[in-house]
């Protein structure tokens, strides 16, 4: 068994997927695992951070005077639903189907977009509000930290992006292929992060500090 | 922003240290002119994603800052020697006390152990790279330019000044609005993130890239420290990115995260920090117990003793060392039973490290021991750690820490076990790998008497601390009155301070020596070496392994000298190897202009550099440079050159 990468000589089973047929491969993709490993921590701490800063409103507004049930479901159906379609944009792919692929991440893609559209509308709506990052601790917390994991879906927009122009050059090969699942893990990723925070953020400051 | 404002000026040492940046600028640039090396620094250096040579480039970036922490303590001694005088300014020896402080840590120590562990860990594992040679390079420059932009600040802009903890408010904007500290939260941002990445690097390399035969409980013990250090640093720099971001957002953006005002909590800081911090203090110390578990177990000529028992205790340990941070500030005001959990966790730590110890002891039991340079360096290990560790657990009693907390004898404690521990490795293992890296030994008799000079004056500057601590000397005051009657031993310790200086200035003066006249080596094992490092030719050819090793058990190169294997075909394969790459560099630069533009908060051109950063990424990600093979016949060339 030599890790040594080579692409050639290599007695694969013939259900092996395309993008882990490679040692390279492989490797990115356990690497990526534990990357996600050290993004649960960073997102873990910035959790902790806003919860001990819940109740620290200043003279700001509270959470319970500006959050709105209406467009917080609808950013959590796009971002959900656009975890699905990711989903089938790796059927698509495990069925060898460059088209349905590219149609799939096309549509995860406009879901995304939609659901970061809401989020800029929400944020610019609760600056306009008068609450911002310098309104008091807690939503230095809250803007940080919903902000953090918009900045990420912003990347990883841009991130498939980048993909799909490479799938229309290349096709799929083992390195488009190990792209796309890459790409896909960490958009379940950011939708596993998105239920904490509509959970943790959104129902709980709903719920518990109204008014 | 006016010019003299942005050039530190008004001190002498400060204009020192201007004139020999430039005359040392200056220098490189004419030497690698006039030998027309440019080329060759760009083509076999900068580019690289050779592990070794990243591995060398780490430490003499290391080197280069222990000189510059060194300067800055012997600096700090020479102020507090004597009761009030006036070396330096208040300011200025706060400055210099946080540069101290950050440098050794996180631009001296971890560096110097990811240094030796990107040369030896994938020959000790029998791999020819790490699992993402490119992602190494990033690692490295993120690193070493994080490092630079930390150390401009002293001529310009001016140094932090808030301590290496960077406690709020001290910290914050109001009480600390000059650009200093933003250098200290950008440099350590813009490193911490080649840090993540190592860590990322060389777990998926330990772990998918052995050779076969090596199970888990076959690795060397440095291997093993190295795996458990890089799952600390997983889970502990995601933290500190954080912490480090949220300081950040309350500085430039007017967040109110740890401010006074507005809601927010300083000590969210404290807590953010040695929940980082302490796992930290374990990121040091574990490959070094790593270090001095193969250079014990080489010169006694022995196996380790307790190898299982060695690597559940460095597990505990991992694991203890996330649950002890609030022991850094028990007099902060939590109650008894928060007190007394984090005091209970911070002893039971002793309790796997006093395994290890006697595990040392028992490997050297009956051994045929050989004394080198770097063994005297794990010899004195033992006894000055197992000091710094007793005196740890006196500072972990909480109740007794309301005694001595915040004075000398806390400096002494961490010093003895910093230094002792990580310290100590770093110098045993750049004597143990040295002919590995460089094909020559370091001359052993300059060795030793640099060992004795550094090893007594390290003694004699830390240990009349614990008794100045005792005798109520706080920590992190610049000068103090004679009726305080803290003179003599401060004199002593400077005097030690001096000897450890000579000491490194001998270390130095052996690598300049040995690069001249030492004998080279041919053979490639010459301390009769136990792993698989030392099965490899000197100096190791860039694809380190022509046919990969296999291994039968524990100390896998000592078996293969007991039964070497008779016949050895020389049917190579075709070897893969990544390409060189620019890119890594260059967008660790770009990541440093933006790091500069935040420092001033000259917005354009922290955003320009982002955008350079943002190109790289874009860059690489449509680059399909997949490496290339390096023939059978190229393999036998260079084979064949080597015997």
């Amino acid at each position: 068994m030599e890790y040594v990468q080579s692409e050639n000589g290599k007695h694969e089973a013939p259900d092996t997927p395309l993008e882990y047929q490679s040692e390279t491969g492989r490797l990115n993709i356990l690497g990526f695992w534990v990357f996600l490993g050290a993004e649960i921590a960073l997102f873990a701490t910035l959790f902790a951070s806003y919860l001990v800063l819940i109740g620290r409103y200043a003279d700001g507004p509270t959470p319970g005077e500006l959050f709105e049930v209406k467009g917080v479901l609808i950013e959590t159906f796009l971002l959900l639903t656009s975890s699905f379609t990711c989903g089938l944009a790796v059927h698509e792919m495990r069925r060898n189907s460059l088209k349905g692929l590219i149609v799939w991440l096309g549509i995860t893609l406009l879901l995304g977009l939609g659901f970061l559209g809401f989020e800029i509308y929400e944020f610019v709506h609760y600056i306009h509000e008068g609450a911002s990052l310098t309104t008091s601790a807690y939503w230095s917390g809250f803007f940080v930290l919903v902000g953090t994991h918009g900045a990420h879906v912003t990347m990883g927009i841009a991130w498939m992006i980048l993909i799909i122009i490479q799938l229309v050059q290349r096709g799929l090969t083992k390195h488009t292929t190990r792209k796309v699942f890459v790409a896909s893990l960490y958009w379940h990723f950011l939708d596993v992060v998105w239920i904490f925070i509509f959970t943790a953020v959104y129902l709980y400051g709903m719920v518990m500090h109204h008014g | 922003m006016k010019w003299d404002e942005f050039f530190v000026t008004g001190d002498p040492f400060i204009y020192a240290a201007d004139v020999s940046i430039v005359l040392t600028t200056i220098a490189i640039v004419f030497v690698l002119t006039y030998y027309k090396k440019w080329k060759w620094l760009w083509s076999e250096w900068l580019t690289t994603v050779d592990h070794k040579k990243i591995g060398i480039m780490y430490i003499i970036a290391a080197v280069l800052m222990l000189f510059r922490g060194g300067v800055d303590a012997l600096l700090m001694r020479a102020q507090i020697t004597a009761p009030g005088s006036e070396i330096l300014k208040s300011q200025h020896y706060n400055e210099i006390f946080t540069t101290h402080g950050t440098i050794m840590i996180i631009f001296m120590a971890m560096p110097f152990l990811i240094g030796l562990i990107n040369f030896v860990v994938p020959l000790q594992i029998g791999a020819r790279d790490v699992a993402y040679p490119y992602l190494n390079a990033v690692s490295f420059w993120t690193f070493f330019f994080g490092a630079m932009l930390f150390n401009i600040s002293f001529v310009i802009g001016g140094s932090p000044s808030a301590g290496w903890t960077s406690y709020v408010p001290l910290a914050g904007d109001e009480l600390n609005p000059e650009p200093g500290q933003n250098y200290y939260l950008l440099g350590l941002q813009i490193s911490g993130i080649g840090t993540l990445l190592t860590g990322i690097n060389f777990l998926v390399t330990i772990l998918k890239m052995r050779a076969p035969g090596m199970n888990l409980m076959r690795m060397p013990m440095f291997t093993w420290s190295t795996l458990i250090t890089m799952l600390l640093i997983i889970f502990a720099f995601p933290v500190l990115t954080v912490a480090l971001a949220l300081m950040t957002f309350d500085r430039l953006f007017g967040s109110h995260f740890f401010t006074l005002a507005d809601g927010g909590i300083p000590m969210l800081w404290a807590n953010l920090f040695w929940i980082w911090g302490h796992p930290e203090v374990y990121i040091v110390i574990l490959p070094a117990f790593g270090i001095f578990s193969e250079i014990i177990s080489t010169f006694a000529r022995k196996t380790l003793f307790g190898y299982k028992a060695m690597v559940w205790s460095m597990v505990s340990i991992a694991g203890l060392s996330f649950i002890v941070w609030v022991h850094h500030f028990f007099t902060m005001g939590a109650n008894a039973v928060v007190n007394s959990f984090f005091s209970i966790t911070t002893m039971a730590i002793a309790i796997p490290t006093g395994v290890k110890i006697f595990n040392w002891l028992f490997t050297l039991y009956k051994g045929r021991i050989k004394i080198t340079s770097a063994m005297l360096w794990s010899l004195a290990f033992i006894p000055n750690f197992t000091i710094g560790g007793v005196t740890g657990v006196m500072l972990a009693m909480a109740a007794a820490d309301y005694q001595y907390h915040n004075t000398y004898f806390l400096v002494a404690h961490f010093h003895y076990v910093l230094i002792s521990g990580t310290v100590f490795a770093c110098f045993a293992g750049l004597y143990f790998w040295y002919p590995k890296m460089f094909g020559h030994k370091l001359h052993e008799r300059i060795g030793k008497w640099s060992f004795w000079l550094f090893m007594i004056g390290f003694n004699v500057c830390f240990f009349p601390m614990y008794f100045l601590g005792l005798n109520g000397m706080p920590r992190r005051i610049f000068t103090y009155e004679w009726a305080d009657g803290w003179f003599d031993l401060n004199m002593v310790a400077t005097t030690g301070a001096i000897g450890m200086a000579i000491g490194f200035v001998l270390l130095v003066y052996n690598i300049y020596w040995s690069f001249r006249y030492a004998e080279r080596e041919t053979m490639g094992d010459p301390w009769d070496g136990r792993t698989l490092e030392w099965s490899t030719p000197t100096p190791v050819p860039f694809y380190n392994f022509a046919k990969i090793p296999e291994v039968t058990g524990l100390d896998a190169y000592s078996r293969m000298k007991r039964d070497p294997v008779k016949d050895i075909k020389k049917d190579y394969k075709p070897i893969h190897m990544p390409s060189y790459s620019g890119k890594p560099i260059i967008m660790s630069i770009a990541l440093f202009i933006s790091g500069f533009g935040l420092v001033f908060e000259w917005w354009w051109m922290a955003i320009a550099g982002l955008i350079g950063v943002l190109a790289m990424l874009v860059l690489r990600s449509f680059d399909y440079d997949d490496g290339y093979y390096v023939s059978v016949e190229e393999i036998e060339r260079i084979e064949n050159s080597i015997e």
